[in-house]
């Protein structure tokens, strides 16, 4: 395990993407050091911003309000990242695997694009979760983000696979454009949700208010919403025993666009 | 050597087991009754390749399935992986996917895979979705009662058909409460499946006939009624039979299955236990009597 404790708090973001086990694997603390990041427009080393301490093995801590801190765990494969603090923005953006726990909140744009592992954040996220940055076609193509707290717009907008959970409320025009994947909002879903949805799933535990272009269905009990619920409580999310029996009413949509999706609401049991 | 179970004899012979293509697939509906409705109708007609095209029974209840409804694994052996494929197609289509309530997965992890629900998925008629969950892609099909759920890719392996005993018995009921027992207790190995009716079959074949059409007929060398007819294999004072044939998807599991079964057939009333072979010219596998009680 290697501990990078911050000095002192950026006063401009600190683009650190260097923070991954990938470059840290089999690296000395003081070649970890040496890893160059980005503060403000001047060129910088891990060294001059943190404590070092540790073993170099793919397991990451770090300590400190790393809010300004940008880019952790830019496209890392392997290993874990675990930060007591809040994360600024990209977190794990591009990643392929491994996993990151943010023991805070996490900046707009976290596990955007991300390709596999798992984010958890347990304070908030930003906007932009799991999402495509502008001019890309594609979001989150698998993995798994999950979040305790609330999440802003745009969440998993355009995403192509992979779970995004969240136990709170989210912004607006969350699962915009979405291809497949699907996303669960256990509080109250903002405006516009499924905006452009092609296909892929947005399920809802509280009652939303939806488009107009989506159409009611029926409903039922989904099977693979039982999976998707016990996938969850296998990575220690509570899931009450309501929500797994329970009846789920189906909105097809969004008509405006291939439709092929759906929003799922919970009905109770 | 002459081994003895209870007072029972147990003839050094062996039964001679055929490779076969295997798998395993897990069945699950909204309570017991509806899983072990689409289980049993999936495994009907299944008791012989060379009448029904695959051999298939279940295997067992099953307490943690990937839905965690109840459920049944159900065992289906086929000669080829060709033939596999298909019949796994035909019978998950005929009967698990028109049965109320019920989902189908995959309960074998093999390298060696076959697309079913990935082709059953064309019943929806384009309103088919997939869902990928926990690395495993599921489809959904919509049906008039919801939607059935189906795993994408089910796992087969070589397996091993043909496993059976023989149990000689003084009468037809004593016989059959020995089989009923060996039945029983062979259910509880995994990996196995005993694809006739009750796990026991009474009309065993050789493989030979007088008639040009046929390929198999009965085995008169074990019928009691011809005795005096034909060369018998039966001694004095059996007067009835039963088989039970094996299939497994290792054959650990079928020499294990055989070795539970045997000794819960050894009960007064039944003379010997012998086995089925071709002289050892026609399988690839043997599973001595004597080597797996031993």
């Amino acid at each position: 395990m290697t501990t990078l404790t911050l000095k002192s708090q950026p006063a401009v973001p600190l683009e650190a993407e260097t923070i991954t086990p990938d470059r840290f694997l089999g690296k000395s603390n003081a070649e970890i050091a040496a890893l160059p990041v980005t503060y403000g427009n001047q060129r910088a080393t891990l060294g001059d911003w943190f404590a070092i301490t540790g073993d170099g093995a793919p397991e990451i801590v770090l300590e400190g309000d790393l809010s300004r801190a940008k880019q952790i765990g830019l496209g890392m494969t392997q290993g874990k990242i675990t930060i007591h603090g809040d994360a600024g923005m990209h977190l794990g953006a591009t990643m392929r695997g491994g996993e990151i726990a943010v023991h805070g909140n996490a900046g707009d744009w976290a596990g955007a694009e991300m390709q596999g592992g798992l984010i958890r954040i347990m304070g908030n996220a930003g906007h932009g979760l799991g999402g495509a940055y502008r001019g890309s076609r594609r979001g989150m193509k698998k993995g798994t983000i999950i979040v305790t707290g609330n999440a802003g717009n745009e969440l998993g907008a355009t995403m192509r696979r992979g779970l995004i959970a969240v136990l709170g409320n989210v912004g607006d025009f969350c699962g915009a454009f979405m291809i497949a994947g699907s996303i669960l909002v256990f509080g109250q879903l903002g405006a516009r949700a499924g905006a452009g949805l092609k296909r892929g799933t947005i399920v809802t535990f509280q009652p939303p208010e939806l488009l107009p272009t989506f159409r009611g269905a029926c409903t039922y009990q989904p099977i693979f919403l039982r999976m998707l619920l016990e996938q969850l409580r296998g990575l220690g999310v509570e899931i009450a025993e309501d929500k797994m029996e329970g009846r789920y009413r189906r909105y097809v949509g969004d008509m405006n666009a291939l439709g092929k999706g759906e929003i799922l609401v919970w009905e109770g049991k | 050597m002459t081994l003895y179970i209870n007072g029972v004899e147990i003839e050094d012979t062996f039964a001679e087991g055929f490779k076969m293509w295997g798998t395993r697939v897990i069945i699950t509906g909204k309570n017991r009754k509806w899983a072990l409705e689409a289980a049993t109708k999936m495994t009907g007609f299944a008791t012989s390749v060379i009448g029904c095209k695959c051999e298939a029974g279940i295997e067992g209840e099953v307490t943690d399935t990937p839905d965690g409804r109840p459920g049944f694994s159900v065992l289906l052996f086929t000669p080829s992986k060709d033939d596999l494929s298909k019949r796994l197609m035909e019978r998950i289509g005929q009967t698990v996917m028109t049965c109320p309530t019920t989902a189908c997965f995959n309960g074998l992890v093999s390298d060696t895979t076959m697309s079913i629900g990935g082709q059953l998925r064309y019943f929806g008629d384009g309103y088919q979705a997939s869902k990928v969950i926990g690395g495993r892609r599921f489809w959904r099909i919509p049906v008039m009662e919801g939607e059935f759920l189906i795993e994408e890719k089910f796992g087969m392996q070589r397996s091993v058909g043909g496993g059976n005993f023989l149990v000689l018995g003084e009468n037809v009921d004593a016989t059959l409460e020995a089989t009923e027992r060996a039945a029983e207790a062979m259910q509880k190995v995994r990996g196995v499946a005993l694809p006739f009716p009750g796990g026991i079959v009474r009309s065993g074949s050789k493989t030979r006939s007088r008639y040009k059409f046929l390929i198999a007929s009965t085995n008169d060398a074990y019928c009691p009624t011809l005795r005096g007819s034909v060369e018998s294999a039966l001694p004095e004072g059996v007067n009835s039979v039963l088989e039970i044939v094996i299939d497994g998807l290792d054959l650990p599991s079928v020499e294990e299955s055989t070795r539970v079964g045997v000794r819960a057939a050894c009960i007064p009333g039944i003379r010997r236990i012998s086995a089925g072979n071709y002289g050892g010219t026609l399988g690839q596998f043997q599973i001595h009597l004597h080597k797996v009680l031993a």
